[in-house]
């Protein structure tokens, strides 16, 4: 190896510096290009049905070349889809069912994950792991069972039928137990000593310091519930309970040719998930990192 | 201490409601498998018939050979291309949240809506036919779902599309786990970026890959909403995946018997392919 030239090496550091603020400034412009083009095949179809939501009737949606930019943009659509179908009624129903699966999700799973998380019991182990195995059964498989069990305690076209397969979620359990691990033991000891009772220590001490799992929970919960299409479809038949995707489904059956009115339904019925989202990104993504599944 | 049942007592809710809508469906489903029974008339048994029907059906090889498609496509796609995308959104940038916003927006959204929108996108007078032509791509418009060579591909698009991020997010937790001196060394000997991703972050990930290919191969046999919004099956049987099969056979046909069949055969090849996936991750040491 030659013996290594002091002054032309430096002379080497100086030119790369230069040169790689040069790269850099480019590299950084390349990157949001990069950025940007990714963005638009993530929310260009959204924007598309955006756009034909708020055509108005004399524009033909289906001219060739498609036109991006509505020529006279309108909210009427909007307000046609609650004459050609009860939306409000869909709206709210989405509402309730997903209140009420959120509360018992919040309610069961954080307390079935106390005893798991800080208790020593006969059978702890058996039950954690089968709770855990059934994360792997897949819904499409019960739902044939599930529906004759709904049937036969006559909660088919209920909303009690829809919601409570969902109302208690194994990868809620997992999760409300994941974090009371973390929790300190001291806590609890020192309630213990006042001769307070595990049901208040659960309420009093456990629960106000898990509440970011909380909130994971009741937003993993909200999407999946509001979003939820194949267990409704199966188990309600009338038409005043359907909840938001079950009556898009049915605008787009009834309306299929007027993409302007199922463009403005579907979109109306997404508002309030991303409304939902945006509020509570970082309970996404640390809901993610605990090993979440969709659906 | 606390009562010998305080333990039980906060199991209570959560065993009654996972026990009976959980598990006792589970065990339900084996025994109609084995079992004529049509909601209507009493089950009865008839051991293995149901399977030998399966075996006999033109329908369920169709439907098994599209989710088996589906999984050799989808799967290796979802595990390997939102690690681009992770890597793309891993730095500080101005805005970056923005961006990691926008990419996850499509799993927040609601199947049928994410259905209904590429339906929308794939018409024939529609923007994607458009601007592949504008690209050169295509010499004429081509109709997406209702071409039975295209229409089992345009699905599986939106699955991707809808699952990407996802499982961004998922790498992004991994991303954090690696040394930031690796990155250095390898600055320093000049590897490319291009080059530090293909042999520094992805071998690094291999558990993290590991945990997508299996809740994405999981997710590729539910396919369920995509196909029902946008093809419900069609053309010619070309979507129909082993969901609708099931589907179709339980809450259309009413045969219960046949199609919780079907839906064992579907949990039996979803249960192999996750642990086939988890040795085929785990057996080899990760690249130096």
């Amino acid at each position: 190896m030659p013996p290594p030239n002091i002054r032309s090496s430096y002379e080497h550091i100086v030119f790369h510096r230069s040169r790689e603020n040069m790269v850099s400034a480019s590299r950084m412009f390349l990157r949001y290009v990069i950025l940007i083009l990714v963005a638009c095949v993530f929310i260009g179809p959204f924007l598309w049905l955006l756009s034909t939501a708020m055509k108005s009737g004399s524009e033909n949606i289906f001219q060739y070349p498609p036109e991006f930019i509505p020529h006279s943009p309108t909210l009427e659509n909007f307000v046609r889809v609650f004459d050609a179908l009860p939306f409000l009624t869909y709206f709210a129903n989405s509402v309730f069912v997903a209140a009420i699966a959120v509360s018992c999700n919040l309610v069961f799973c954080s307390l079935a994950a106390y005893p798991l998380a800080r208790m020593s019991f006969r059978g702890k182990n058996v039950i954690f792991l089968t709770l855990i195995s059934t994360m792997i059964l897949p819904f499409q498989l019960m739902m044939i069972p599930l529906y004759s069990i709904a049937v036969n305690l006559g909660l088919n076209n209920t909303f009690l039928g829809l919601i409570i397969p969902h109302a208690c979620t194994a990868f809620g359990v997992f999760l409300m137990r994941q974090s009371f691990l973390t929790i300190p033991h001291q806590l609890e000891e020192s309630a213990l000593m006042e001769g307070v009772n595990r049901l208040q220590i659960w309420w009093h001490v456990m629960l106000p310091l898990v509440k970011p799992a909380l909130a994971t929970l009741a937003v993993f919960t909200f999407i999946g519930v509001w979003g939820d299409f194949l267990w409704p479809l199966i188990i309600i038949d009338d038409q005043t309970k359907f909840t938001l995707p079950l009556g898009v489904n049915r605008l787009a059956g009834a309306f299929a040719k007027d993409w302007r009115l199922v463009a403005a339904g579907a979109i109306l019925s997404i508002i309030p998930t991303i409304v939902v989202f945006l509020f509570s990104q970082r309970f996404f993504i640390s809901g993610a990192l605990k090993g979440a599944v969709k659906g | 201490m606390f009562p010998k049942f305080a333990p039980y007592a906060f199991l209570t809710p959560a065993m009654l409601i996972i026990g009976i809508f959980v598990l006792l469906p589970m065990i339900i489903a084996l025994l109609i498998s084995f079992s004529q029974y049509n909601m209507i008339e009493e089950a009865h048994f008839v051991g293995f018939d149901q399977y030998r029907r399966l075996i006999q059906d033109p329908f369920f090889w169709n439907a098994l050979l599209n989710s088996l498609l589906y999984l050799v496509v989808v799967v290796p796609i979802l595990s390997l291309a939102p690690i681009f995308l992770a890597v793309l959104v891993n730095r500080k940038l101005r805005g970056i949240s923005v961006f990691r916003a926008i990419y996850y927006l499509p799993v927040v959204t609601s199947l049928v809506v994410t259905g209904l929108m590429w339906k929308w996108v794939y018409e024939e007078n529609g923007v994607l036919n458009f601007i592949l032509e504008r690209l050169g791509l295509l010499n004429e418009p081509v109709a997406w779902l209702a071409t039975p060579a295209s229409s089992l591909f345009a699905v599986m698009v939106v699955t991707i599309w809808s699952g990407m991020g996802f499982y961004m997010v998922i790498y992004l937790a991994g991303l954090q786990s690696i040394p930031k001196a690796l990155y250095e060394t390898a600055e320093l000997q000049g590897v490319s970026r291009f080059r530090q991703t293909i042999f520094i972050t992805i071998p690094m990930l291999r558990p993290y890959i590991a945990l997508v290919a299996v809740i994405s191969s999981i997710a590729a046999m539910k396919v369920f909403e995509e196909v029902f919004i946008m093809t419900n099956g069609g053309p010619l049987s070309q979507t129909e995946t082993l969901v609708f099969f099931v589907y179709q056979n339980a809450f259309i046909e009413f045969d219960m018997g046949y199609a919780s069949a079907a839906g064992i055969a579907l949990f039996a090849i979803t249960f192999l392919f996750s642990i086939f996936n988890l040795m085929l991750l785990r057996d080899t040491t990760p690249a130096r």
